[in-house]
C-alpha cells in the first residue's frame, strides 16, 4: 500500500477515533499537540490500525509516534 | 472403603438482595484540581469522572463492608443465622493478616461462618460472587454474602495524576442462596499473568501505579469475548440482557464495550463512574445498586457484568437481579 494509501486510511480512523477533519491529518501534524489527541486515543487508533492494515503497534512502539508522518511510515515499514 | 456422601445439591443460586456504603466525603474534580495539576475537562474527557467518595478516617474497610453487607443481608430478608459463608473481595487491604472476613461476619451477627478474603484485583467482585454461586450449588454453603470493599485513597498517590483522579472508595455486597431457578450463570473467567506489573503496588512501595495504555488497550480489545462467553455459557443472547454492569474503570472503555457488544438504548448501561470513581472490587454491586434505586434497573431483570484489573484477572457471569 502507497503512502498516500495509508494517510487514507489513517485519516479515516483519526475521524471515527477522535473527531479529526480528514484534511488536517496532514504528516507533519502530532497528534498530541495539533490534532488534540491524547494518550487512550492514541491505543483506539493503534487497534483500529491493526484492524485495517493488519500492523499491530506495541506499547512501547506506540510511545514513540508522535505525528501522522511517524504512523505512516511505522505502517508502511511493517506492512505484510 | 466407605463412600464419601455428597449433599443434595440446589439446582441454582441467585442474589438475594443487595447493599452499598457510600463514603461521606464527595470530592468534585474542581477540589481535585486545588490539590494537583489537572482540571474539570481533562478529567471528564480522560475518564468521565465527575466526583467521586473517599473514605474518611472512621469509614475503614471493615466499617464500609459491614455497611454494605448489613443491607444486602436486610435486602435478602434473611436472619444472619442462615448464612455461613462470607467472602471480602479487595485490592486494598493494608494488614496482611488477619483477612477481614471473619470480623465482618462476627459485626453482622453470623455465626461462625466460613470466611475468607479474595484478592483478584478489580475483577475481586465477581470472582467472589462465582465461588460463593458453586459453593451453594455444590452444597459447601446455604447462604453467602459476598463484599467488595476498597479504600483505594489509602494506596493512591496523589503526586500521580494519572490515577489519583481515578481511584476511589467503597463497599458493596451482595447475599446469595440457593434457588429452583438458576439466578448467576456460570462465571467465565481468566488471567493474562504476563502482565502482571501493568496494575501494582511494587515491592517496597506504599502506593499503586497503572501502565493506563497497556490496561486501556487489554480491556477494550480482549474483554469482549469474555463477555459474549458469558453469555454463551449462561445460555442467554445480547437480546436477552437487560442491564450491563461492567467493572466502572473508565467511562470510555464502558462505552467500547458497550458499542462493541452492540447493546442500544433498550440496554441500561450503568456508569456509576461519573460520580463514583473507580472502586475495584466495589464498583460492581455499587453500579447495581444504584441503577436499582434509581429505578433504572429492576427487580428480575437480565444483567451482565464483568469485573477485571490487577493481576491481570478477569471474571464475568450473568444475573438476575434480585
Amino acid at each position: 500500500m502507497s503512502r498516500e494509501d495509508i494517510q487514507t486510511g489513517l485519516a479515516e480512523i483519526l475521524e471515527e477515533v477522535a473527531g479529526v477533519t480528514p484534511a488536517d491529518a496532514t504528516p507533519e501534524k502530532s497528534f498530541t499537540d495539533d490534532l488534540d489527541v491524547d494518550s487512550l486515543s492514541m491505543v483506539e487508533i493503534a487497534t483500529a490500525v491493526e484492524d485495517k492494515f493488519g500492523v499491530a503497534i506495541p506499547d512501547d512502539e506506540l510511545a514513540n509516534i508522535k505525528t501522522v508522518g511517524d504512523a505512516i511510515s511505522f505502517i508502511e515499514k511493517n506492512q505484510g | 472403603m466407605t463412600d464419601i456422601q455428597l449433599p443434595a445439591v440446589a439446582p441454582g443460586a441467585r442474589i438475594l438482595g443487595l447493599g452499598a456504603y457510600r463514603p461521606r466525603r464527595r470530592v468534585t474534580n474542581d477540589d481535585l484540581a486545588q490539590m494537583m495539576d489537572t482540571n474539570d475537562e481533562w478529567i471528564q474527557s480522560r475518564v468521565g469522572i465527575a466526583e467521586r467518595r473517599w473514605a474518611s478516617e472512621d469509614e475503614t474497610l471493615v466499617e464500609m463492608a459491614v455497611a454494605a453487607g448489613g443491607k444486602a443481608i436486610a435486602a435478602s430478608g434473611l436472619a444472619p443465622d442462615q448464612i455461613d459463608l462470607v467472602i471480602v473481595a479487595s485490592a486494598s487491604l493494608r494488614v496482611p493478616i488477619p483477612g477481614i472476613g471473619p470480623q465482618v461476619g462476627h459485626r453482622l451477627g453470623i455465626p461462625r461462618p466460613g470466611s475468607f478474603d479474595l484478592n483478584a484485583g478489580c475483577a475481586g467482585f465477581c470472582y467472589a460472587l462465582g465461588v460463593a454461586s458453586d459453593s451453594i450449588r455444590a452444597g459447601s454453603s446455604r447462604n453467602a454474602l459476598v463484599v467488595g470493599v476498597e479504600r483505594l485513597t489509602d494506596v493512591t498517590n496523589l503526586e500521580d495524576r494519572t490515577t489519583a483522579v481515578i481511584f476511589a472508595d467503597g463497599a458493596g455486597a451482595a447475599l446469595v442462596g440457593a434457588s429452583e431457578e438458576p439466578g448467576i450463570g456460570p462465571a467465565v473467567w481468566g488471567s493474562d499473568g504476563d502482565q502482571f506489573n501493568a496494575i501494582e503496588i511494587a515491592a517496597g512501595s506504599s502506593t499503586m501505579t497503572m501502565a493506563g495504555q497497556a490496561v486501556y488497550r487489554w480491556a477494550t480489545t480482549k474483554l469482549t469475548e469474555t463477555l459474549v462467553a458469558a453469555m454463551e455459557r449462561a445460555g442467554v443472547t445480547p437480546a436477552d440482557i437487560d442491564v450491563f454492569a461492567p467493572h466502572q474503570a473508565n467511562l470510555r472503555i464502558v462505552e467500547s464495550m458497550t458499542k462493541r457488544l452492540g447493546f442500544g438504548e433498550d440496554v441500561v448501561v450503568a456508569r456509576d463512574i461519573v460520580q463514583s470513581g473507580n472502586t475495584s472490587a466495589a464498583s460492581i454491586p455499587l453500579a447495581l445498586t444504584a441503577l436499582m434505586e434509581s429505578g433504572e434497573a429492576k427487580s428480575g431483570d437480565l444483567a451482565l457484568v464483568l469485573g477485571y484489573g490487577a493481576g491481570l484477572t478477569f471474571a464475568g457471569q450473568v444475573l438476575v437481579l434480585p
